[in-house]
């Protein structure tokens, strides 16, 4: 680890008690949803964290618990330094605080989440799915969502097919 | 229908201002079929008479799901998905990509590769900064420069199709190395193409740069601050017209790129002409990099002589064992990564493009997720647009230089 990202580690460590772990050079901290928002400031305001690079979840599996892993990945343009927060999330009514008052590209990160994999961050102020039309079901990057397929239709299998084709038929 | 319609207005109550409900300002929809949102970028305005009071952007018109279907598939087969994320951008997207899977299983590419990665990287940077030149002329009504442009990114094209065979979709690059070795022919065309394409610069800078009417619609128009820019997430020639001098080819150079000169062209008005100079200085930034790595491409082997991640040379499957049941391994069912996330970022030409990719340690990445700079950068477009006319939101949205395959996956 570059020293100066330890002396950042230690700082978040010193205000929020978080532990850290390091895989080929990335250093992630762990942290509990309560203490993020306030993270967040203090990596803007004094730690010189000015861009969030990304926000993005994991699933971990429908009976796993926490289920979801939050990643928030900071980059320091003026220190040159990176580092990522992990916050996990319980599968049952998924919910974060949001940082789109901090960050304002989380406004449209923390749609994403919510569109993909069903996580609703309080506060949000426009909290509607981005990507998939508003009135679709379900949320798709969730890991018990089928990838799904067409099955392709033959001359010799074309209406027994056709059967279980979800369209409107007359 | 009436209801679908009530619906509609209900959700977007929080974003328009009182007086559009009460009827005094237009709601307009620009788009998603619109010529100069360069491609299925809808946005709903909200205008007083011609000024824009407020400016929504909707995406996900060209949703793919792309992250979802590269879960389905191993690291070999996920990477033809990377080039239709960002098509004008393929070889950066593959070279995303590669990287971030060398990172994630420890593979050493050698150093012809690396060479051969930095020059059709900065020559797929000139090509889509001369689309956005293009399209960006267009926008402003400045018809001829679209034309020169198109004509001098068909060279491009053509030297990308002369090592890997396809125009736009490469998938050139890969893990470990590049998928071969370049043709003997290459050189003599990027020799042609570098002697030839500054004075096609020096063109489109006739054409441009100090022409009256582009910058009637160009100069102070679309005024974004630094601070704002960085709070927005963006990144890439539009934060760097700001005065932020952030590139990460200079910042963290991955690739090579510290062997070679080069400097970081900034301005400091943040508006679209400084997003337009930034660019057009870039491109003569990127050849000077071709030159020089040209200059110093050492021979060599092009992939990495580990056979449990690369596969062997078809020379090599006939006569040796190992190298047939590598081969078989790897075709079957891939290789497997070690467990962990990582985080790989390469500057774009748009942006940092940034790759997070999670393994459980099987043959398919279990969750690979794209940080694309267009979809940071479009965020902004709002703060920018506001108060103008719909005239300089056009010239505006040009500028940003967004791709739909980026913004929305």
């Amino acid at each position: 680890m570059k020293p100066e990202l330890e002396s950042v580690v230690n700082a978040l460590n010193k205000a929020f008690k978080v532990e850290s772990s390091e895989f080929r050079g990335d250093v992630t901290l762990h942290f509990t949803a309560d203490k993020i928002v306030d993270a967040c400031k203090m990596m803007r305001d004094e730690l010189e964290f000015t861009l969030l690079s990304t926000m993005t979840a994991v699933d971990l599996g429908a009976d796993k618990e926490p289920r979801f892993n939050v990643l928030y990945y900071f980059t320091s343009v003026a220190r040159n330094l990176s580092i990522g927060f992990l916050v996990p999330v319980s599968g049952e009514n998924p919910s974060l605080p949001t940082v789109s008052e901090v960050f304002r590209n989380a406004n449209w990160r923390e749609r994403e989440l919510w569109d993909m994999f069903g996580i609703k961050f309080e506060g949000h102020p426009d909290l509607r799915r981005i990507f998939m039309p508003d009135e679709w079901e379900g949320h798709p990057l969730r890991k018990d969502y089928p990838l799904g397929y067409e099955e392709p239709q033959f001359t010799f299998n074309y209406d027994e097919i056709d059967v279980s084709k979800p369209y409107a038929k007359e | 229908m009436a209801q679908l319609e009530e619906v509609t207005v209900d959700q977007i109550k929080h974003l328009v201002s009182e007086r559009a409900i009460q009827g005094e300002t237009m709601l307009l929809n620009m788009g998603p079929q619109h010529p100069s949102t360069h491609g299925v970028l809808r946005l709903l305005l909200e205008l007083d008479g011609e000024t824009v009071v407020n400016c929504i952007p909707v995406i996900g018109y060209l949703h793919t799901g792309i992250e979802k279907n590269m879960e389905a598939k191993n690291y070999t087969k996920a990477e033809v998905m990377t080039d239709r994320l960002d098509y004008l951008n393929t070889v950066g997207n593959n070279l995303a990509y590669s990287m971030a899977v060398e990172k994630l299983v420890g593979l050493d590419v050698p150093y012809r590769a690396q060479s051969i990665r930095v020059i059709l990287a900065e020559l797929q940077r000139i090509s889509s900064h001369l689309i956005w030149l293009g399209t960006t002329g267009l926008d402003v009504a400045a018809m001829s420069t679209f034309l020169y442009c198109f004509r001098e990114r068909e060279s491009i094209m053509d030297i990308l199709e002369m090592c890997s065979g396809q125009r736009m979709m490469t998938t050139y690059i890969r893990p470990g190395g590049v998928w071969r070795d370049v043709p003997v022919e290459f050189e003599a065309a990027v020799r042609k193409f570098i002697k030839m394409f500054p004075r096609r610069v020096d063109e489109y800078e006739a054409l441009l740069t100090r022409n009256p009417l582009f910058l009637d619609r160009t100069y102070g128009i679309g005024v974004i601050p630094a601070d704002v820019a960085i709070n927005y997430g963006m990144t890439g020639p539009s934060l760097r017209a700001t005065g932020v001098n952030w590139d990460l080819r200079k910042s963290r150079p991955y690739s090579g790129y510290e062997q070679y000169d080069f400097e970081v062209p900034t301005a400091t008005e943040g508006d679209v002409y400084a997003r337009f100079l930034v660019r057009v200085k870039e491109m003569r930034q990127s050849l000077r990099i071709v030159e020089q790595a040209l200059d110093k491409m050492p021979m060599g082997p092009v992939r990495s002589s580990n056979h449990k991640f690369v596969p062997p040379p078809r020379s090599e499957i006939g006569v040796s064992m190992e190298a047939l049941i590598h081969h078989f391994k790897l075709w079957t069912e891939g290789y497997s990564t070690p467990k962990g996330s990582i985080y790989n970022a390469v500057e774009s030409p748009r942006g940092e493009l940034g790759v997070y990719i999670v393994s459980d340690g099987g043959p398919k990445p279990y969750r690979i997720h794209w940080r694309t700079p267009s979809f940071d950068n479009l965020q902004a477009l709002p703060y920018m647009a506001k108060g103008l006319l719909v005239a300089d939101l056009v010239a505006i949205i040009g500028s940003v230089d967004i791709v739909l395959g980026d913004v929305d996956r």
